[in-house]
């Protein structure tokens, strides 16, 4: 995949002197959705924010397809859509002429064809004669989506696009941007939801302090510092961990009824093997066994605290 | 040039004065009919002839510049304070739209608003008094470049606006004032040597005076100063309004 979107050493720092992105590298390629994660304030937004021409650049340089976003932000611009975090919306206008005006505003001409195809993909078409204030917050998260897509953008940003909304809203959410994935549109988007994160992107970032902490393939990163649980239940209480287990790292738990023994799957070997032989060979015996993995939320706050 | 962009600007602005039409156009023109009634018919049929002309058609180029003064900024203001208020800014930022285009759109929208509003008057005006336009060419351009100039000014009240009671101190408590003291009713001269003097430090003076030089061929100042007076106002906040999108003042963050 070609790459669609180039960060190179973005800083950006406020008049107060706050530093919201600290030398920030980014490649993006094209038609994959990539999550970013980040604590509140950790410098997402601001991300966007520059990428997108909502706020300027202390330094650093940013590529959207090739070109840059300051000196060629006409063309850059019309590639981009943006949902931003606040249900931001005129109250009294219709649905319909709130959607043509955002595809006018990026230049492009009326094209009634598109914009119904549009609406009746986001469920909008029945609504697309109301006024927007009398509009559920789903149904007004939907216009902005459509706001962000009138001019047919190949990038999508979506700033929490799932904030507040409620389970079922939030998976046809989903089913939109894969189905957006699917048509070749590259996405963006900043989430607090680690399950959203899991699964709908590509690949996953983590951002706190401004900083971009990993960037990798989701499943990569599970895999890699995804730590297993062995969960082993005894037939015999254990008061102690036999000196030929130790190396293992066991913790003994329910009083000695049962230890954890944590591995990585990541690794050529687990260990699992060599520790059942061990603990056959010295008599202690298995009732039961359970295993639990780690959770992308799980990784994420250790990345975090780390 | 993104003209779709602005024409997208210029159009919205425009519907929403027809969505609230009586706010837009009704309460102004009534507004000025009462004022024709009061100060025209009611105490203008007993005041004298100012530079021979009726005082009911002495007042029309004061009370036009009144109005389309007062419309120029609130339409301007409240045209791009609006979408700040409820954060819809960020579809102009994100758009391929360069400020000036911006500007075009609601300023030329203001502009447009104002301007008619302040032919209405004018036709208006001759259902009251007898009224002749010596220039009328001249008083197009002046009323045009007017409206513009009061238009730019709310523009920049309406970005470096934070609540909207800001949004009405500028017009309520600076221009209004100016307004009614620069010599809508009366011609500088009829006030005392000392306030004389005062009354041309006001700015609005200067453009009350050349707008009524284009319907009677007299004014309170030279023509040539009320037009380089405007062309100076036009400026100045042509300069604040690109300094404002230069530095993102307001606008970005």
């Amino acid at each position: 995949m070609s790459e669609i979107i180039n960060v190179q050493n973005l800083v950006k720092k406020y008049d107060n002197n706050f530093t919201a992105v600290k030398n920030l590298n980014l490649k993006i390629r094209q038609g994959e959705i990539i999550a970013l994660l980040g604590p509140n304030g950790a410098g997402k937004t601001t991300l966007i924010s520059t990428i997108c021409g909502l706020s300027s650049i202390t330094s650093g340089l940013i590529k959207v397809n090739g070109l840059d976003v300051i000196k060629d932000y006409r063309k850059t611009r019309e590639l981009i859509g943006l949902v931003p975090q606040e249900l931001a919306l005129e109250p009294f206008e219709k649905v319909i002429n709130s959607v043509k005006f955002s595809r006018k505003l990026f230049g492009k001409k009326d094209d009634n064809e598109y914009i119904e195809k549009l609406l009746t993909k986001l469920q909008l078409y029945d609504k697309k004669n109301n006024i927007i204030k009398s509009l559920s917050g789903g149904m007004k998260r939907r216009v902005m989506i459509a706001k962000a897509l009138s001019h047919n953008p190949q990038i999508l940003f979506l700033d929490e696009p799932t904030a507040g909304v409620d389970v079922e809203l939030r998976k046809d959410m989903w089913s939109i941007i894969k189905e957006l994935k699917n048509e070749g549109v590259t996405i963006i988007l900043t989430t607090h939801y680690i399950e959203e994160a899991e699964m709908i992107a590509d690949r996953i970032g983590i951002i706190n302090h401004g900083e971009l902490l990993l960037i990798e393939e989701k499943k990569e990163l599970i895999k890699r510092m995804s730590v297993k649980t062995l969960k082993v239940k005894l037939k015999k209480t254990l008061d102690i961990i036999p000196t030929k287990l130790k190396k293992y790292n066991l913790k003994l738990i329910d009083e000695g009824k049962s230890f954890l023994y944590y591995y990585n799957t990541g690794k050529e070997r687990t260990g699992i093997t060599s520790l059942l032989s061990d603990m056959n060979k010295i008599g202690i015996n298995l009732f039961d066994i359970q295993t639990e993995e780690t959770s992308l939320e799980e990784i994420f706050v250790k990345i975090i605290k780390e | 040039m993104n003209i779709r962009g602005i024409h997208a600007i210029y159009r919205y602005e425009m519907n929403r004065s027809f969505r609230t039409l009586i706010q837009s156009l009704v309460s102004p023109v009534l507004s000025t009919i009462l004022y024709f009634i009061v100060f025209g018919a009611a105490i203008g049929s007993r005041m004298d002839n100012i530079s021979n002309v009726s005082y009911g058609a002495f007042i029309v180029p004061g009370l036009i510049m009144l109005t389309v003064q007062m419309q120029s900024v609130n339409n301007a203001s409240f045209g791009i304070y609006f979408p700040k208020f409820i954060g819809t800014t960020y579809e102009l930022l994100s758009a391929p739209l360069s400020f000036v285009e911006i500007v075009i759109g609601y300023v030329g929208a203001a502009t447009t608003k104002a301007f008619s509003i302040g032919l209405i008057i004018l036709c208006t005006s001759y259902l009251f008094v007898d009224l002749d336009i010596k220039y009328p060419f001249f008083m197009l351009c002046f009323l045009l470049i007017t409206c513009m100039t009061f238009s730019l000014l709310g523009f920049i009240i309406g970005i470096v606006s934070d609540n909207f009671e800001q949004l009405n101190i500028v017009p309520m408590l600076i221009i209004t004032p100016l307004v009614f003291l620069g010599g809508s009713f009366y011609t500088i001269d009829m006030l005392p040597p000392f306030w004389q003097n005062f009354a041309l430090l006001n700015p609005i003076v200067y453009l009350i005076s050349g707008f009524r030089w284009s319907f009677f061929g007299v004014g309170d100042v030279p023509i040539f100063t009320s037009i380089i007076f405007m062309l100076i106002f036009t400026s100045i906040c042509i300069s604040i309004i690109w300094y404002i999108f230069k530095t993102g003042y307001k606008i970005k963050n």
